[in-house]
């Protein structure tokens, strides 16, 4: 018998550290489904965090684990899995990570297409240091760094990562669980840099301070606002405003870096030894 | 044959947080919220075993067990 | 089998490199160090293993300690603001306890500074660039030949003690070309890290034997390892409780400090007798050493201690070492004074005299010889 995907979790560290709400255990027990679905051997397989509230999740993965620095969970992957390239490296971080502070190491791992998942929860702030506002933050976002708004765009992470060269990418939310274990499910599969954005909410901070809400309406918002393609090719441009793109945004196959790499060094052996004689 | 599925919803009291979601997204209203504004089984026929309040509760405090009885005409 | 080859210093880490058994390097070009990321990227992919560019000194170090973990031995190299960026993961090595080798190949500073001149000023950073308080390994070629000698040495107490290791070298030591001695690995002590013998549900990723020192099995073993630049506890848990902190980081101190006797290493010239001695280490070392020559060819009782081993500071081993007649300790360094601030400290009862240089110039010997003659050596 398999394993289910409880068996990929940590019970006895429940409950878990996160804020009455917080969508990132829904995002979690996601990503074990994912795991049991694929059938993942917990020793062959690396949950790699960096810092943030989405960052404490390696603690709960019976798998290895690495948990690091802020921002750079994608560059220790990436040593990772170049020097072993058997193991899954699900690289697990926020936008503040992910985008804002990992920005750099983000679109020179999509460049590469290292064979990595990351799994990006995106709830547009800080919440562990206090609900500051980041990178992924829309324009007039209010937070506690920004009482009167921002006066900076967000990115589209999806967007990012595209142009960045993954070549897998997909956005869902905590409300579509179902369509959230079947997107990780193939960007776990998928041979190449695969980025799931899963848009969280924040109770504490964000929902509060910008929708004056609580997590069910967040969740509400959620169900209302995601679309998918066909729905929103429909859309007229006032009524896209207020909704964003879900599901299976961009998948291409190409050769990740890894299977590049093995050729070159062949080559380089061949040469070598031609040199000697 | 298979004939009706027959749902057992287990939930942890001390893991709930009381944020409210299973109760709001159960698609049958199977759960409703006792004094503490925890869940509690209240129409366990309607359950269909979705398990969308499993799998949308944050702090796995439910656990929907499935079973699949077997029954003669 | 041992070779005979006509290397630069930087090429010569390398060799010493690829000898110790790495296969795995990251890095950034940076003058004067880019000589050891072109070598490690020709040497590498023909032996299975692999050289990869990051986008900054940042993701290098990150790389290298990834790619530790799924078992290759891994390595860098930068400069004066390369190893700046560096000191945020050199951290994360100190505290997930992981094996790698920083090449520093320092260079005139602060900031940009003096990009393709001289300097000895990251004394102080490779001691306490990154923050908290910690223990670190340094060690200091001032050959071709010991730049290969001290990378493997490097990789050999990374692997033992499970944490990062520096080679601080210099521009000058690095862009030398010396005839040296390239030994393969059965010619050369190789050390590797302890694996798990335990049964894998009974394995802790932090838990010490009695060296101090926890087994490393590698990402995609049975045993499954957790790795935690936060504190924790003996299986890689968050634990931010005060005895834990106070013990994590006591041993992670007491696991290099209480080891100086076998990490530190220190090389006398004509010690007997002599009532000054030099301290210097890499291409300071060698004027010092001439200088010693010259001086005791005019009578002069002076003598060389050449630090192998900068940090831990091989303190009891240069005191063994001194003449009881020594009375006075001349520290020459390029830079202000970082190293002699370590040598008042230690030496109370010596006089204490030093030659500081900063203008991207080697010393010379004959400024050494001023210097000891206007002490009235």
């Amino acid at each position: 018998m398999g394993l289910t995907y409880r068996d990929y979790l940590r019970e006895e560290l429940f409950p878990q550290m996160w804020c009455a709400g917080c969508s990132h255990g829904i995002s979690l027990t996601a990503v074990a489904r994912a795991m049991a679905a694929l059938k993942l051997d917990p020793a062959e397989t690396v949950v790699v965090t960096g810092i943030g509230c989405w960052g404490k999740a390696d603690d709960y993965f019976k798998t290895h684990s690495f948990h690091g620095t802020h921002g750079r969970a994608l560059s220790f992957a990436t040593g990772i899995k170049v020097a072993n390239p058997r193991l899954k490296v699900l690289v697990l971080m926020g936008d503040g990570d992910g985008v804002t502070i990992g920005g750099n190491h983000f679109i020179h791992t999509a460049r590469r297409n290292i064979d990595v998942t990351a799994v990006i929860t995106n709830n547009f702030n800080y919440g562990m240091t206090g609900g500051q506002y980041s990178s992924s933050s829309p324009e007039g976002t209010i937070s506690t760094t920004s009482l009167y708004g921002t006066a900076e765009p967000g990115f589209d992470i999806c967007e990012l990562a595209r142009a960045a060269g993954a070549t897998y990418v997909a956005r869902t939310t905590p409300y579509h669980v179902t369509q959230m274990d079947k997107l990780l499910a193939e960007a776990i599969q998928h041979k190449g840099f695969s980025v799931v954005e899963i848009i969280s909410s924040c109770p504490t901070f964000f929902a509060r301070y910008n929708y004056k809400v609580t997590a069910v309406e967040m969740m509400r918002l959620f169900k209302e606002r995601a679309v998918d393609r066909e729905r929103y090719d429909a859309l007229t441009a006032a009524e896209k405003a207020g909704c964003f793109l879900t599901g299976r945004l961009h998948r291409e196959e190409k050769e990740d870096f890894h299977t590049k790499y093995a050729r070159l060094q062949q080559q380089a052996k061949a040469r070598a030894e031609r040199e000697v004689v | 044959m298979v004939k009706a599925k027959i749902s057992e919803i287990v939930i942890l009291g001390e893991r709930c947080k009381e944020c409210a979601i299973c109760l709001e997204f159960c698609p049958r209203q199977v759960l409703a919220a006792n004094d503490d504004n925890k869940p509690v089984v209240k129409n366990i026929e309607n359950c269909s075993g979705c398990r969308l309040c499993e799998y949308r509760c944050p702090d796995l405090a439910i656990t929907v067990k499935r079973k699949e009885e077997a029954t003669h005409g | 089998m041992a070779e005979f080859k006509f290397l630069q210093g930087n090429e010569a880490c390398v060799e010493g490199a690829v000898a110790a058994g790495a296969r795995f390097f990251a890095g950034y070009p940076i003058t004067p160090s880019s000589e050891v990321a072109q070598a490690a990227s020709v040497k590498l992919p023909p032996l299975g293993g692999y050289y990869i560019q990051m986008e900054d000194e940042i993701a290098s170090m990150a790389a290298i300690i990834g790619a530790s973990l799924s078992g290759l031995k891994s390595f860098t190299a930068t400069s004066g603001p390369g190893f700046s960026l560096m000191q945020e993961n050199l951290g994360m090595a100190i505290m997930g306890e992981v094996p790698c080798v920083i090449i520093n190949v320092s260079r005139g500073g602060p900031s940009t500074g003096l990009a393709t001149k001289q300097a000895q000023g990251d004394v102080m950073q490779s001691r306490w660039g990154t923050h908290g308080d910690h223990a670190m390994i340094v060690l200091t070629p001032s050959s071709v030949q010991e730049c290969f000698d001290q990378t493997v040495r490097a990789f050999n107490l990374s692997e033992k003690y499970r944490c990062p290791v520096i080679v601080l070298t210099d521009k000058t030591i690095g862009h030398l070309r010396e005839r040296i001695e390239v030994r393969g690995p059965e010619e050369i002590e190789v050390i590797d890290r302890k694996k798990p013998d335990c049964a894998p549900s009974q394995y802790k990723s932090c838990a010490p034997d009695d060296d101090g020192v926890a087994p490393l099995p590698s990402y995609g073993d049975r045993h499954l390892l957790r790795i935690n630049s936060s504190m924790h506890g003996e299986e890689g848990f968050l634990n931010d409780s005060p005895a834990n902190a106070t013990a994590l980081v006591r041993r992670l101190w007491d696991k290099i400090e209480k080891n100086v006797s076998y990490i530190g290493k220190i090389e006398g010239y004509r010690l007997e007798g002599a009532e000054t001695v030099i301290i210097a280490f890499g291409i300071a070392a060698r004027a010092a050493r001439r200088a010693v020559t010259l001086a005791r060819a005019g009578g002069i009782r002076v003598g060389l201690v050449k630090l192998l081993t900068l940090w831990p500071f091989p303190y009891a081993q240069i005191r063994e070492a001194l003449d009881p007649n020594c009375r006075s300790l001349l520290v020459a360094e390029l830079n202000m004074g970082q190293l002699v601030l370590e040598v008042e400290r230690l030496f109370k009862d010596k006089k204490i005299l030093r030659v500081n240089k900063w203008s991207g110039e080697d010393i010379l010997p004959g400024e050494i010889m001023a210097a000891l003659k206007e002490a009235g050596c």
